[in-house]
């Protein structure tokens, strides 16, 4: 790839600003504390692990950016020990807020506030200047090319589209990856033929500029769709919630609840009635538990929402990871009955591995429902007990506390979900939103469908006919029938007969999507869960052997070299090595701390090489987040997350 | 294995006489053949003869040649061990230096010469010909969709089946879709199961899985013997036990190996002393970590210092090629062994085994810390 290096000449402090962007991101976006370090968590505020949780990525605090040297000497005449202080702080904040900020600023923002974190967050996230890099998650590049055109849509807020973005970043991105990486090779290792071939790509991308107004025209005046998995801790309630939510929305007919009633009270489960909504299949039904994800559709005021229900139960974890893989925001649901959440919550339950699984695949938006408040008379000490709890620990799990809603609730009662609630108790003290306004007021995240084509396949099955489906996500781009893709890793080629949505005919499909796939023109055997789709002039990486940088969580044994890890990506599961354990990173400053380190215990963060027993189709977290995700899990427990930062082999 | 004679004298050469019974004798065979050895056994050859009016044809015969080994194959699955090597001893059919291909066979004698019979050697001929038999465990390890037929014997865990196919997940209004693929898989994993399992020799049928996978299939699978009046499931129903595994992944087997349950049935195999002792090294190396090291240098500087309590190494490295790298490895046992510490030698055809192999092969737990053996760069990076 050093291609592009001799043919441009870089703005260094743009390309950095780039780099900061992208890693500053990362912090927020994908580290999170160990799930049981419950001391850990409380003990944040004020104690000597300030810097540790979400700051894992911040190798660059101390790039220096242009307008440094007019401030310079406001910072020069602290003390050593002001200046410690001021550290911290920065770090503090650039975990709460992204780091977008310039060092610059930041300094003297907290300068203004004389070091108080609190006060200086605030006024970031209230301050609209900042608005921008506190809301977007996009990398967006600026000026590095002069054909570099913007084109912001008036009027709709969804599409802030870069012509020639991906080129652009990709380049940035590669340039970025080397000083990490410690090696200049850090370029494509599968060949991609077509991509040394500059004319497709101006054509392709000339295409994919004519898609924002497609994408428009297609979807400008419809409501937006939003997908949004519902977590929490097994029995805290979810299915039901949602299966009340659906029914009050007439999104299930009277007849279907009325056999539902009838049935569930025949097997003694008739406190299940309204989970049976989403709890399809006999084996969920007789155990009352949810196995996999359930799928349902419905309409708020400005929305369409798909919901998927998440299944609690510990053994389930990796059908819960697949169904957030596909979220764009979450609803945690937990049992305010006394003991219940703090089973859940203290004692090793799913809440706390649930929340902070969804924000290491990069959901930031989050509403809390407290459900089952009924068992508690609809206590407001219990309410604001258990949102206290949660504040703290979702903050440290790296949620800004603006995207955070906490919803009192009854799934079983239906209290608060559609309407004003009409028990005198709940009236008392709480005049806020329902359920559905709450999830109607989820900014709906930007769509990148300006980048090269990528569906992760989340289920195969057979369709009408002899052609069989695939459904997904579409990650990134745009699909339309007709199209030839590639599936990787089979490498195999096939055509798109069918493409819909929830049911419903489409003729192209874009990011942020769900959608079912017919395909024809290959066998099933190639196909399976977790491939990905993409085009053959943009294929997608496929390697064996990467490296990532990880962040180990809570571990009762410590990783050590060849150790065996079964890791996610997206909706993948696969048995792989730690073949090696390259180097040990500080977790704030990210440099280098141990070579070679023995073994890596909790909480620390490093670069290790992982070693699949087959090829798989995956991207660098800086190409393509969405395809860069890791998480690595043992004996039923997560042990890190992790990004993907060169391929191998 | 049957011993039929040891004839080794002082310095260690001499010739061992075996008969290998089983098929795991095999694997024995293969860790204790190193090239350069000499075997002797009966073994099949093509000759071609030339008759008087000069057509010649080609029979086989049977014959008993000795070759010195130069390249050793075995096939871990099919139990199949396959030595290669040119001939050493003037025959009938055969001249010397030819070469020939020679199949260990079961249940007819052979017998190996070495110029060294290491202890290693020695000790694998004592434990191939333990006659105490430890009976058979069948594991069958799974998830929806995915599950691995496993036979668990002292020495080695042999991957009899793998199942892996793709279930449709469960859709909003399409069900059946799933629950015949669920069913459909259970019929493969049941069938699989008949076909790999001996019930004869079995003692014991683990089925592992995270969630309800295992009693939903046991459930099938009875349901099934019951409709098809299968004997030999519904008479060794009792021989079944449950236990939970986080995944139908290979490496979950360590799990269920680990099960307190588990573990009171079948205390007395190899596979489960391994795993355990491996996980004694990674609390370790967790709780007091300058009491742990794997990898050669460290250990060997480890045992300098006659620190080692428990040496964990895998066989894998007693098999290489290059003799005096092997020799470096059985010093090391040595002399662990003579400072009164304790040598597991892991079968790396088991899950620990594997692991352990993973981890450079070697690991010692050591009886008191050496923080100064961390800082020393270990020598397994490479
Ligand atoms: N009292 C009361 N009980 C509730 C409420 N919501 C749910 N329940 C009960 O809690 C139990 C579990 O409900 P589910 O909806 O199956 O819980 P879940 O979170 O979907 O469970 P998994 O999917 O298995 O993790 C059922 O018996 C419900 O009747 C509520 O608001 N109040
Ligand atoms: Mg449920």
């Amino acid at each position: 790839m050093s291609r592009h290096r001799n043919v441009r000449s870089i703005n260094v402090n743009e390309e950095y600003e780039g780099y900061d962007d992208v890693y500053g991101h990362s912090v927020e976006d994908d580290y999170c504390v160990s799930p049981s370090e419950a001391a850990f968590m409380y003990d944040r505020e004020g104690s000597k692990n300030k810097q540790k949780i979400g700051a894992f990525f911040q190798s660059v605090n101390d790039i220096a950016e242009e307008n440094e040297g007019e401030n310079e000497s406001k910072e020069a005449n602290l003390s050593d020990i002001d200046k410690a202080r001021l550290e911290s702080c920065v770090d503090q904040i650039r975990q709460i807020v992204s780091s977008g900020i310039p060092r610059q600023e930041l300094v003297n923002i907290i300068l203004l506030y004389n070091f108080n974190v609190e006060k200086a967050i605030n006024f970031i996230l209230g301050c609209p200047q900042y608005n921008h890099i506190t809301e977007k998650k996009a990398v967006v590049p600026k000026d590095v090319d002069p054909s570099n055109i913007k084109v912001v849509t008036p009027g709709t807020k969804t599409t802030n589209i870069t012509k020639g973005f991906d080129l652009v970043q990709k380049e940035v991105n590669r340039l970025n990856v080397t000083p990490r990486s410690q090696s200049p090779a850090s370029g494509r290792a599968t060949p991609t033929p077509d991509q040394n071939d500059e004319g497709k790509n101006l054509k392709q991308k000339e295409s994919k500029f004519d898609v924002n107004v497609q994408y428009k025209k297609e979807r400008g005046n419809a409501k937006e769709n939003l997908y949004m998995v519902v977590i929490g801790h097994v029995d805290a309630g979810k299915s039901t919630l949602m299966g009340h939510l659906l029914c009050a929305l007439g999104q299930v007919n009277q007849k279907t609840m009325h056999k539902y009633e009838q049935e569930s009270r025949k097997v003694g489960k008739q406190s299940f009635m309204y989970a049976w909504v989403l709890d399809e299949t006999g084996e969920e039904r007789n155990r009352g538990i949810t196995m996999d994800v359930g799928r349902s559709q419905f309409e708020t005021e400005t929305k369409l929402v798909t919901l998927l229900d998440a299944p609690g139960h510990k053994d389930f974890i990796p059908n819960m990871i697949s169904g957030a893989g596909q979220a764009d925001v979450a609803l945690l649901v937990v049992d305010a009955t006394r003991g219940e959440f703090e089973t859940g919550f203290d004692f090793g339950g799913q809440t706390r591995e649930h929340a902070l699984l969804v924000r290491s695949l990069g959901v930031s938006q989050l509403a809390v429902a407290i459900n089952k408040l009924d068992t508690v008379s609809w206590s407001q000490e219990r309410f604001k007990e258990i949102t206290q709890k949660l504040k703290l620990f979702l903050k440290h799990a790296g949620f800004k506390e603006n995207d955070v809603t906490f919803v009192p609730c009854s799934g079983l009662t239906g209290q608060n979900l559609t309407g004003k609630p009409t028990e005198n108790e709940l009236l008392q003290w709480y005049a806020g939103p329902c359920l559905l306004d709450v999830i109607d007021n989820f900014r709906t995240p930007e769509r990148p469908i300006a980048k090269p084509f990528r569906f992760s396949i989340n289920d195969v099955f057979k369709g009408t006919g002899s052609n069989f489906c695939v459904s997904g996500r579409v990650e990134t781009g745009t699909l339309s029938l007709g199209e030839r893709i590639l599936v990787c890793p089979s490498r195999e080629m096939a055509t798109v007969k069918g493409l819909a949505i929830e049911e419903v005919s489409q003729q192209t499909v874009f990011a942020g999507d769900q959608v079912s796939v017919t395909l024809s023109g290959i066998d099933i055997q190639n196909v399976s869960i977790g491939y990905i789709l993409c085009l053959s002039q943009n294929p997608v990486q496929i390697a064996s052997k990467f490296q990532a940088r990880i962040v180990v969580f809570n571990v009762t044994v410590p990783m050590t070299k060849g150790y065996s890890v079964v890791m996610h990506h997206q909706s993948l599961v696969e048995p792989v090595i730690v073949s090696k354990l390259i180097n040990q990173l500080h977790k704030s400053t990210g440099e280098i701390i141990n070579k070679h380190p023995r073994c890596l215990s909790n909480n620390s963060s490093a670069m290790v090489e992982i070693q699949a027993s087959r090829p798989l189709a995956l991207e660098l977290y800086s190409e393509c987040k969405e395809l860069g995700r890791i998480m690595l899990r043992v004996g039923g427990v997560t042990i890190a997350a992790g990004l993907i930062t060169k391929i191998v082999l | 294995m049957k011993l039929l004679y040891k004839d080794v004298d002082k310095e260690g050469e001499g010739t061992v006489g075996l008969i290998a019974e089983e098929p795991e004798d095999m694997w024995h065979a293969y860790n204790l053949i190193s090239e350069g050895d000499l075997v002797r056994s009966t073994t099949i050859r093509k000759v071609q003869s030339e008759s008087a009016t000069g057509s010649s044809t080609s029979n086989r015969v049977r014959t008993t040649l000795t070759i010195c080994v130069e390249n050793i194959d075995f096939d871990t699955q099919a139990c199949v061990l396959r030595l290669k090597g040119r001939n050493v001893e003037e025959n009938q059919y055969v001249k010397m230096g030819a070469y020939h291909t020679l199949d260990l066979e079961l249940n007819r004698k052979f017998s190996l010469k070495k110029h060294e019979w290491d202890s290693i050697a020695l000790e694998r001929v004592d434990v191939a010909c333990d006659p105490v038999q430890t009976a058979d465990v069948a594991a069958v390890i799974m998830q929806e969709g995915l599950a691995h037929v496993c036979l668990i014997t002292s020495s080695m865990t042999l991957i009899r089946a793998k199942i892996d196919v793709t279930i449709p997940r469960k859709r909003k209004g399409f069900v059946q879709q799933h629950e015949k693929g669920l069913n459909k898989f259970y019929d493969n994993v049941m069938q699989a199961i008949l076909r790999h399992i001996n019930f004869d020799i079995v003692k014991c049928i683990l089925i592992a899985s995270p969630g309800f996978v295992r009693d939903q299939f046991y459930e099938y699978m009875f349901q099934m013997a019951i409709k098809t009046d299968n004997k030999v499931l519904l008479d060794n129903k009792s021989k079944f036990m449950l236990v939970h595994a986080s995944s139908g992944f290979k490496h979950s087997l360590k799990e269920v190996l680990q099960d307190s349950g588990v573990i009171n049935k079948i205390s007395d195999t190899k596979a489960a002393g391994e795993v355990k002792a491996l996980e004694g090294f990674y609390t370790m190396l967790q709780c007091e970590p300058a009491k742990a090291f794997y990898g050669k240098k460290h250990c060997e500087s480890a045992n300098e210092a006659q620190a080692i309590e428990t040496l964990l190494i895998s066989d894998n490295l007693f098999r290489c090629s290059n003799v005096a790298l092997r020799k470096e490895y059985v010093k090391l046992v040595d002399s662990v062994r003579e400072t009164g510490g304790e040598v597991k030698i892991f079968s790396s055809m088991h899950i620990s085994g594997e692991q352990l192999d993973n981890l450079t092969g070697v690991a010692a737990i050591l009886r008191f810390p050496m923080p100064e053996l961390e800082d020393e760069e270990s020598d397994d990076e490479n």
